[in-house]
């Protein structure tokens, strides 16, 4: 589809989905705002893992640090502020994690971030209970759920409008020939850490927003609710299923698998991360590269 | 002061023995498995079902838990990983479709355990009786924790570095490329890599639950320490596995007796990132 077409229906689908909230009962402006924020949360992540392979297992450590910072700081400072200091501290935690890791040989970034998240939060409630002596926070923000999705999807957009930026930009040229063969990019000139490092900041902080915006939908908070490793998981999943190296990817997996979830979680919540597993391990088998590129490669092989 | 660095040292000589499976797993099967701490934990609730159900001591569970974490791993090997090995066109690509695959092999193990015991956390009493050691008392199991850590490695080096066995899992380690030059069965070595590392797992789990309690949600932790463990060592050095493991054990230790138990985790990876800044190849590593 030609970008001329393309924007215009984008556009069209945005609007609709933002007049949704007006037309629909309470329960399913619910389901698309999760549906919203799990479609943010696997494009963010894919922006910097699909094309660079490295995979990031701390998305949760983002997300709950977002969330955190809007529980502590929703009394003190107008909401706009909060949500600039919730992005400024992803940043800043994602440009240590990248400047320690990212340097080195892409195992080391992954055992990193597989701790990160536990990390945190045994941090944050070591931090709680000896320092602010305070277990559990409240967010009292006059938001409705319509609110928190308005300002999901606006961050979804912007999300995907940076990837899309992103993939057309010298950058995104970089990125590829970084995922294509390092030694070659470096050879080319390309300076591969700081490229990692750069799009490692960005979706960090984007996936950071997206906890910090979805904080006041608990109104209670605390550090096993908002470090929950699911989020991680499901993050990577989707974006696996969707395909990670394709703007749309992300969104196609995100979108199925968070109708199947709520189902799931709902049906047998009991054996919830099991199935979840087992889906998982089937999709890395079946799917290595995402339903796209599997649909595409069906549809040449139809030809040929 | 005394207790601490005994203490340090059970604790360490564990995850020694658990960082030797894991290295042995990464450094020749080339498999980077996230879910070896949940089989560590796995092997946790089997001695406790064991002790308490069939009232099976620790040391008699070994006999039963050790062989099973072998056979389990040779047949997840050669169900999920073997697969991933023939389609994967370069070490890099295993590596990540490993690390994909034991991520969602973790939540089934966790799903599985979570079903079946339930998220409390869990412990029994063995051998629990004070002995003095030095002028300050231990408690008996935790002395037979070590004690059993660091016999069972030392027999692993000693195989690694002596045996002709040794030598066809170390000659994978080093040239995976060359080694089918000399008429080894690379597959296969990886096959038992594997499997040896499952039941290093499990030997683990059994030490462990003697005198810790588990829960289990606790496995990314143990996998956590594991690699650090791994690379602090040198990646495939089991020598240095040993002695990076010790060290971990020592100022996890430390740091809850003189600064604050909620700091461990902390600590463990502040050690991580030291060592990611100054020595990236680990102590014993080559580069």
């Amino acid at each position: 589809m030609k970008p001329i077409h393309a924007f215009p229906i984008a556009a069209l689908v945005l609007s609709a989905l933002a007049f949704a909230p007006l037309f629909l009962p309470d329960y399913w402006t619910g389901v698309l705002l999760g549906m919203t924020g799990y479609v943010t949360l696997a494009t963010a992540w894919a922006l910097f893992s699909g094309p660079t392979r490295y995979v990031s297992l701390a998305t949760v450590a983002f997300f709950g640090v977002g969330a955190y910072t809007v529980a502590v700081l929703n009394e003190t400072l107008p909401y706009p502020l909060v949500l600039l200091c919730a992005a400024g501290i992803g940043a800043v935690m994602a440009l240590v994690v990248g400047l320690s890791t990212l340097r080195l040989a892409g195992v080391y970034f992954v055992i990193f971030t597989f701790g990160l998240a536990e990390l945190v939060r045994q941090t944050v409630s070591w931090w709680e209970v000896n320092v602010t002596y305070t277990m559990g926070r409240y967010v009292f923000l006059p938001f409705e759920g319509r609110h928190i999705y308005w300002q999901l999807l606006a961050l979804a957009a912007v999300t995907l409008l940076i990837s899309w930026g992103i993939g057309r930009s010298r950058l995104g040229l970089a990125l590829k020939a970084i995922g294509d063969d390092e030694t070659v990019a470096a050879h080319a000139g390309i300076d591969v850490a700081r490229v990692k490092l750069l799009l490692f900041v960005i979706s960090a902080t984007l996936i950071t927003l997206v906890g910090a915006i979805q904080a006041p939908r608990w109104t209670y908070i605390e550090p096993s609710i908002v470090f929950n490793p699911t989020v991680s998981f499901m993050t990577l999943i989707m974006a696996l299923l969707g395909g990670a190296m394709r703007l749309w990817g992300p969104l196609v997996g995100a979108i199925p698998l968070f109708l199947l979830f709520e189902w799931l979680s709902v049906s047998f919540p009991d054996h919830f991360s099991i199935i979840l597993g087992l889906l998982f391990i089937l999709i890395v088998f079946v799917m290595p590269q995402g339903v796209l590129a599997k649909v595409e490669s069906l549809r040449k092989g139809g030809r040929t | 002061m005394l207790e601490h660095i005994v203490n340090g040292l059970v604790l360490g000589g564990t995850y020694a023995l658990v960082a030797m499976g894991l290295t042995i797993q990464y450094g020749i099967a080339r498999i980077m498995n996230l879910s070896f701490g949940d089989t560590i934990i796995a092997a946790c609730f089997a001695t406790y079902l064991l002790f308490t159900t069939l009232n099976v001591g620790p040391l008699l569970a070994l006999l039963v838990i050790v062989p099973a974490g072998y056979f389990l791993s040779l047949g997840v090997y050669r169900v999920i990983m073997k697969p991933l090995v023939d389609r994967a066109p370069d070490a890099g690509a295993l590596e990540v479709d490993s690390i994909l695959v034991t991520f969602g092999l973790l939540f089934v193990i966790q799903g599985v355990l979570l079903t079946v015991f339930g998220g409390g956390y869990t412990s029994y009493s063995f051998l629990n009786q004070p002995l003095s050691v030095l002028g300050t008392a231990v408690a008996v199991n935790r002395l037979l924790a070590l004690a059993l850590s660091l016999g069972i490695g030392a027999i692993l080096v000693v195989v690694l570095y002596r045996s002709h066995w040794g030598m066809i899992l170390r000659a994978v380690a080093v040239a995976p490329q060359s080694a089918p030059l000399f008429g080894i069965d690379t597959d296969r070595a990886a096959r038992t890599a594997f499997a040896v590392g499952g039941a290093l797992a499990a030997t683990g789990g059994v030490v462990l639950s003697m005198f810790q309690t588990f829960t289990a949600t606790g496995g990314v932790v143990f996998t956590m320490k594991a690699l650090i463990v791994v690379i602090l060592g040198g990646k495939g050095s089991v020598p240095g596995a040993i002695i990076a493991g010790l060290l971990l054990g020592l100022v996890e230790t430390f740091v809850a007796a003189y600064v604050d138990p909620g700091l461990t985790l902390a600590a463990v990876y502040t050690v991580f990132l030291a060592l990611l800044l100054v020595r990236p190849n680990g102590l014993f590593g080559k580069a």
